[in-house]
């Protein structure tokens, strides 16, 4: 094995030990007090049906508050860097996020609509799924539809204008909204939180997720081909327009599903595929696992501090760019690995 | 004596006969200590925001030209028809600016009346309007105990301080009344509080924030008073530690979810069947908007929180409430909606 690869393989060992340590603390911690003792016991019932006589509402919290909100916030990570990741290989362009073609805008202009008209959470959620779905379909649509243009640049540019146009949607929404009651409710969505998934969100966004990845592990070699010029990639025999729309809306199925029940969750789709590349290279079947592994690990990391350092919770887009800028830019400065 | 000075001297006689009428600009302090000239006579009021529409509402409805948002067809019907018509005219102010400065002239407004906050950035957007438009703004202090001043303050801008001195000592002795019934309730069997906002019900009122002043009012032992602030969102996890005895909301979904979802069964306000949804019409009771609305939102949770202190029936309270603020005593159906909804009140 060369040098790069153990370097890989160093890589992939620290970022799964990191997530193990992370998340065993993540199940320690939190604002209701679990001793311990009661947190092994309650696993050791759970899993090899020990008798263990646990406190009052310990069981309700660790597997059915705390335990999810661990699980959506690996997730969630996992889930954005590696659509950030696919988006900016297809995209060859290091400043895409997920957000590119406005999934995550028409989601919360979904879920703001839904606050709007005062619905429950299920129904904001399903908006919010929806709405993503819709504002890319509506890009791809447009964008693909302009005759004689470089294709990319019409998907990014089209993807520019209706992101803008939700925005300016989800504007008129706040100042149509009850000042006193909605608008509230509408800002703490667009500020994301994880504070509210519940079991059963869990289950259909894990479904989800896991159905946008599987196009992406299965054609991960191919992703590597989307980086080169058209003409050279097709010379190859991709069909790269077929293989994009593949990975457009395996990206967006899986932004859409994560961003229906955690709000706006910024910086991880964008910053945290950098990261991986700096730690193994550009090439995708190998950078994808990397990426999601350190952004599961990341925001589960922001979030354990989000819903502990206070008795009110902490918006995670306000600590994910506290840590993670420092964080970057010391991997910027230490790195001596090209783009 | 000459014709002329006959004629004068008749003039004289009479100008001294007729009453000062056409009285004088009265120069008022407003809520915020502000010295507001306020004309004469007063016909066309703007209230900035629905607190404020509410005081104007309750002494002079037929100079209130317009509400900040219309009535929804559910909300009119607690109103007269000719008020529940009233056109909608924006929101002024920090609280969600929605009306143009034009709109003021265009209705050729006699006085801007806000209520709420009186801190300085109010102050000075109270200042700039009035500077622009010529058009006097009151600025009312919106508190609780604020309100029976803002309401004799009001009624002697809008030139009936026999209303608003009545309004005023209706409020007092309500706020009174509930003062002295919490006084004899000692800190012990005071129920300690958690107030869910929200689809999810996870957003609440910190310490001295406007949207549980209903509860400190109430000297209840909010959960969430630990830190000061607004409003903040708080995890569930928080709220099990918490472990509230009663929780009040008044979001419909909440309440919903709140009996359904696994998660909430083992709070003692859960397992008590001590979770209730405030009433909403025409305006909330508890938290939204931040008016004079919220003296039933008091009465309400008082008889949920003390019911011991708090035993009498609801329903002569609203009546009582309906006919001094909203002219129109509300019909059988009417109350039955309001108090009869599921979870207002314990079964």
């Amino acid at each position: 094995m060369n040098a790069s690869g153990s370097r890989g393989a160093a890589a992939y060992l620290g970022a799964t030990l990191a997530l193990a340590i992370l998340a065993a603390l993540a199940f320690a911690v939190g604002r209701f007090p679990v001793a311990v003792g009661d947190l092994l016991g309650a696993f050791g019932a759970k899993l090899f049906g020990l008798a263990y006589p646990l406190p009052e509402n310990v069981e309700t919290v660790i597997f059915k508050v705390r335990g999810p909100r661990v699980l959506a916030a690996l997730l969630v990570g996992a889930a954005l860097a590696a659509a950030g990741t696919a988006y900016q290989g297809m995209f060859r362009n290091p400043l895409v996020s997920p957000d590119l073609l406005g999934v995550a805008t028409g989601a919360a202009l979904g879920a703001v609509l839904g606050i709007f008209l005062s619905r429950d959470v299920w129904t904001i959620q399903a908006f919010a799924f929806a709405g993503g779905l819709a504002a890319v379909g509506l890009v791809y649509w447009i964008g693909s539809s302009v005759p004689r243009h470089d294709p990319l640049l019409a998907l990014v540019l089209t993807g520019i204008v209706i992101g803008t146009l939700l925005g300016s949607g989800i504007a008129l929404l706040k100042y149509l909204a009850d000042p006193y009651n909605q608008l509230p409710a509408i800002t703490y969505w667009l500020l994301g939180s994880l504070a509210s998934i519940n079991p059963s969100d869990l289950v259909a966004v894990a479904l989800l997720v896991l159905a946008g990845l599987a196009p992406m592990l299965l054609l991960r070699w191919r992703m590597n081909l989307l980086a080169l010029p058209d003409d050279e990639a097709r010379a190859l025999g991709v069909d790269t327009k077929r293989l994009r729309l593949v990975v457009i809306v395996a990206a967006t199925l899986m932004t859409a599903a994560a961003v229906a029940v955690s709000g706006i969750i910024g910086w991880i789709g964008l910053i945290v595929p950098h990261a991986a590349r700096l730690l193994v290279g550009p090439d995708f079947g190998r950078l994808l696992p990397l990426a999601m592994l350190l952004g599961a690990a990341f925001l589960l990391a922001v979030d354990t501090l989000c819903r502990t350092i206070a008795a009110i919770e902490v918006p995670p887009g306000v600590l994910t760019a506290m840590l993670g800028t420092p964080f970057f830019l010391w991997l910027f400065a230490a790195s001596r690995k090209g783009w | 004596m000459g014709k002329a000075a006959t004629a004068l001297l008749f003039f004289a006689a009479f100008a001294l006969l007729v009453p000062p009428a056409a009285a004088q600009p009265a120069r008022i302090a407003d809520g915020a200590n502000r010295q507001v000239v306020v004309p004469a006579k007063v016909e066309r009021v703007y209230a900035a925001g629905p607190p404020a529409s509410m005081l104007v509402f309750a002494i002079a409805p037929d100079k209130l030209i317009g509400w900040t948002r219309a009535f929804r067809p559910n909300e009119a019907a607690f109103v007269a028809p000719k008020y529940g018509a009233l056109p909608e005219l924006g929101r002024l102010t920090g609280r969600g600016n929605t009306a143009n400065v034009e709109v003021l002239l265009a209705a050729r407004t006699d006085l801007v009346v806000d209520a709420g906050s009186v801190a300085e950035t109010y102050v000075s957007l109270a200042d700039r309007v009035q500077q622009q438009t010529g058009i006097p703004y009151l600025l009312l202090d919106g508190r609780l105990d604020a309100v029976p001043g803002s309401l004799r303050l009001l009624g002697k801008a809008l030139g009936d301080e026999k209303r608003g001195d009545l309004l005023a000592d209706y409020f007092e002795s309500s706020l009174k009344d509930i003062r002295a019934r919490i006084a004899r309730i000692p800190q012990a069997e005071r129920p300690r509080v958690y107030y869910g906002r929200g689809p999810a019900g996870m957003q609440t009122g910190l310490a001295g924030s406007i949207n549980v002043e209903v509860l400190e009012y109430l000297g209840a032992r909010n959960v969430a008073a630990e830190s000061k602030g607004g409003l903040a969102q708080v995890s569930l996890e928080q709220v099990l530690a918490w472990n509230p005895e009663v929780i009040l909301t008044s979001d419909p979904n909440f309440y919903a979810t709140v009996w359904k979802d696994a998660r909430w069964q083992n709070v003692a306000a859960v397992r008590a069947k001590r979770v209730h949804l405030s009433p909403h019409l025409p305006f909330g009771w508890f938290d939204f908007p931040p008016g004079a609305n919220r003296l039933l939102g008091m009465h309400w949770a008082g008889k949920l929180l003390y019911p011991k202190a708090f035993p009498e029936d609801l329903r002569p309270r609203v009546v009582e409430f309906h006919r001094h603020f909203y002219h129109q005593e509300p019909t059988a159906a009417q109350l039955e909606a309001l108090l009869g909804e599921p979870g207002v009140l314990p079964k």
